[in-house]
């Protein structure tokens, strides 16, 4: 679930980061545990992590923009996945993604303009034998067809 | 009497219900007052079949499938009674698909309680270690050499030479890194073993660990894998509660100890230097080889990094021999190879098998063809970087070299079956695409590369000057195959050329023969 996330608070933000900054290599587990706890990894954060680890801002700012993962601003109430590589394109996984992208009318990596959903494509959830997949808030849906991508909006919309 | 009845947590089992099933299973279970035992155990990997729910009997388990949480009151009917039923597949061992398998490595997978240390022992685990205590270094690595077991990633490198080159370096710290960012669409064979029988990755690391004298280990997940990470680190707590992580392995002088990293989204941190770079907080930006991982690796010191398949086949090779293992396969691919069979396919899922096993076999035969029923057009095997192939290569062998021989590669098994509506010339521009989102940007050739490669082939489904394009595609690959410094960039070319090469009718224009000069690019 996207809801249910504190909001950006300094000293808790400093907690999180002095309970992994022991660790080899820690910026990667930093920013995940950021991004756990308020949802994205908030600005402010990101001077706070180089001190803690002793780097350059600009280094944990490279860090943070290379991946994927890390939101640089709270995604929607829900996060619907489509999967969009070979395996699922090859069932039928292009379509199913235009029928998704029409029913919330936003185009895939957008949010919806009520702040409900946000629809993104993930590179390979390894369910490639029971493709088409899909991933609604951490929840994993395979053989995916018109009728559950349409239930799979439809939750992602209440 | 209490029934015991197999339920998978496997992530493909679980997007198709599994977890309903499970509940279902508890409820009808306590209604009626019927005492069942649930062991949430990995998948079997007949994943067309999930999720497919076993019972224990006295003729062995009997599954049925695929399941779902209305067919369960009359399943525990039928447990309780005769056993037939609608869903009945029978012996599971007996089930053909499964047992025309050679499972060394997953011989366990959907087995055991991938929670459970006592249940790994009981089915043969730990035995591989044991015997590793006994032996020297230079034991473990002769036996890991003979075996001929070759990097299972995709890039074949043999594994014993690897981890000698590893155990000769001297450094006052030595890392083993388990690499399991298994990004390549159609497979998800690490995935399975991570989630079914976790033990024999951290068996096959422990004896690494010990092989070349390191005591720290890391296994590098991707985080769209949050299943496998969840039973990765139940897996090595349990381990070190049993004494089998830590110090003192197994009451030796051995110290190993493990720890789960979590990728964030990036498809090139599978290539191995990228791997450390993340591993170490940093952009996963290749480095340029040599040094090799071997002498400077992890944080600069000598690391065997190795991919989740390969650190699984050790337990049996040391449990069972070098031999035993070589003796299955063909040429110098020796061993068994754990084949993914996805996308548009009938039969899907895992299949372990022996090198040697035709592409054909494997597509008609042992896949069914397609789900649609249409004709199979196209195989991508290999993953977002491998060939794609027409029937007419489908007598090629699963062998590394086989594979290299007709410009394909085999990586890491997987095989993506495409049915007659698929538009090859997009599939090419999706690869090129895919680079480019994925390029960590620091050779040209990629970076630059693909971008120019997608506006390229956007050319030519515009129609626009087709045959110039193509040899400017043709041109690109070329330089992108032999300019860059990792395999993004290197192999990206391998599905688009094979595209072109194979499936010249859809690229438009002239429908002459593929430019000349295409051979000399490959």
């Amino acid at each position: 679930m996207t809801v249910g996330y504190e909001p950006w608070d300094t000293a808790r933000g400093a907690e999180i980061i002095a309970e992994h900054a022991g660790l080899e290599g820690a910026t990667l587990v930093v920013l995940h545990a950021l991004q756990e706890a308020f949802g994205y990894v908030p600005e402010p954060a990101i001077p706070m992590v180089a001190e803690a680890l002793n780097l350059s801002r600009a280094e944990v700012h490279g860090v943070f923009t290379f991946y994927h993962d890390f939101r640089k601003a709270p995604a929607g109430r829900h996060v619907l996945k489509l999967c969009r590589a070979e395996a699922c394109q090859a069932a039928g996984g292009d379509r199913l993604a235009e029928r998704a992208e029409a029913k919330l009318g936003v185009s895939l990596g957008n949010t919806t303009a009520d702040e409900r959903v946000t629809l993104e494509p993930i590179y390979c959830l390894g369910l490639c034998a029971t493709a088409p997949s899909a991933m609604l808030d951490g929840r994993l849906v395979g053989r995916l067809d018109e009728a559950r991508i349409d239930a799979l909006v439809a939750e992602a919309q209440r | 009497m209490t029934m015991r009845i197999y339920v998978p947590r496997d992530a493909a089992a679980v997007a198709v219900g599994a977890d309903d099933v499970a509940l279902a299973f508890e409820q009808a279970a306590a209604a009626r007052g019927a005492g069942i035992e649930i062991v949430r155990n990995g998948s079997r990997g007949l994943c067309w079949l999930e999720p497919m729910v076993e019972l224990s009997t006295t003729q062995g388990r009997i599954a049925f499938g695929p399941v779902a949480p209305p067919d369960v009151p009359s399943l525990l009917d039928a447990m309780a009674g005769n056993g037939q039923h609608a869903l009945r597949l029978g012996v599971t061992d007996e089930i053909p698909w499964l047992k025309r398998q050679t499972r060394l490595t997953f011989v366990r997978c959907g087995v055991v309680d991938p929670r459970s240390v006592d249940d790994y022992r009981a089915h043969g685990g730990y035995r591989g270690l044991e015997r590793a205590l006994t032996l020297t270094s230079d034991q473990i690595l002769a036996d890991v050499t003979s075996s001929g077991l070759r990097g299972r990633g995709g890039a074949g490198f043999p594994t014993g030479i690897k981890w000698k080159t590893v155990a000769q370096a001297s450094a006052d710290r030595k890392y083993i890194v388990c690499n399991a960012d298994e990004g390549d669409s159609g497979t998800f064979a690490d995935r399975m073993i991570m989630e079914g029988d976790p033990f024999v990755v951290i068996e096959g690391m422990t004896i690494a660990g010990i092989a070349v004298g390191a005591t720290k280990g890391y296994i590098y997940i991707r985080s769209e894998y949050p299943h496998a990470v969840e039973a990765m680190n139940a897996a090595i707590v349990a381990a070190r509660s049993a004494g089998l992580l830590g110090k003192r392995i197994g009451g030796s002088a051995h110290e190993f100890d493990l720890e789960v990293r979590v990728g964030a989204g990036a498809y090139v941190c599978g290539e191995e230097t990228s791997l450390l770079e993340s591993l170490e907080g940093r952009r996963g930006i290749v480095r340029a080889k040599p040094p090799l991982p071997a002498h400077k690796g992890l944080f600069g010191r000598p690391s065997v990094i190795n991919n989740v398949l390969s650190f699984a086949a050790i337990p049996f090779i040391l449990d069972s021999g070098a031999k035993a293992y070589a003796d299955f396969g063909m040429g110098r691919s020796r061993g068994t190879m754990p084949i993914q069979l996805a996308g548009n396919i009938k039969f899907g899922g895992l299949f372990e098998t022996a090198f040697g096993v035709t592409l054909g076999e494997l597509v008609d035969e042992i896949g069914g063809g397609t789900f649609t029923g249409r004709e199979v057009r196209a195989v991508q095997v290999g993953g977002p970087l491998g060939a794609y192939f027409p029937r007419a290569l489908f007598d090629t062998p699963f062998d590394y070299e086989a594979f290299a021989a007709r410009d394909g590669l085999i990586g890491h098994g997987g095989i993506v079956v495409f049915d007659d509506t698929v538009d090859m010339v997009k599939q090419a521009r999706f690869a090129m695409e895919f680079c480019a989102v994925e390029s960590c940007g620091k050779c040209t050739p990629c970076r630059i590369g693909s971008t120019r490669g997608v506006e390229t082939i956007n050319r030519i489904i515009n129609g626009e000057r087709v045959a110039e394009n193509l040899a400017v595609i043709e041109d690109l690959c070329n330089t992108m195959k032999f300019g860059s410094l990792c395999a993004l960039g290197g192999f990206t070319p391998y599905p688009v050329m094979s595209a072109l090469k194979h499936f010249r009718e859809d690229f438009g224009g002239d429908l002459g023969p593929a430019p000349a000069r295409l051979q000399a690019a490959e």
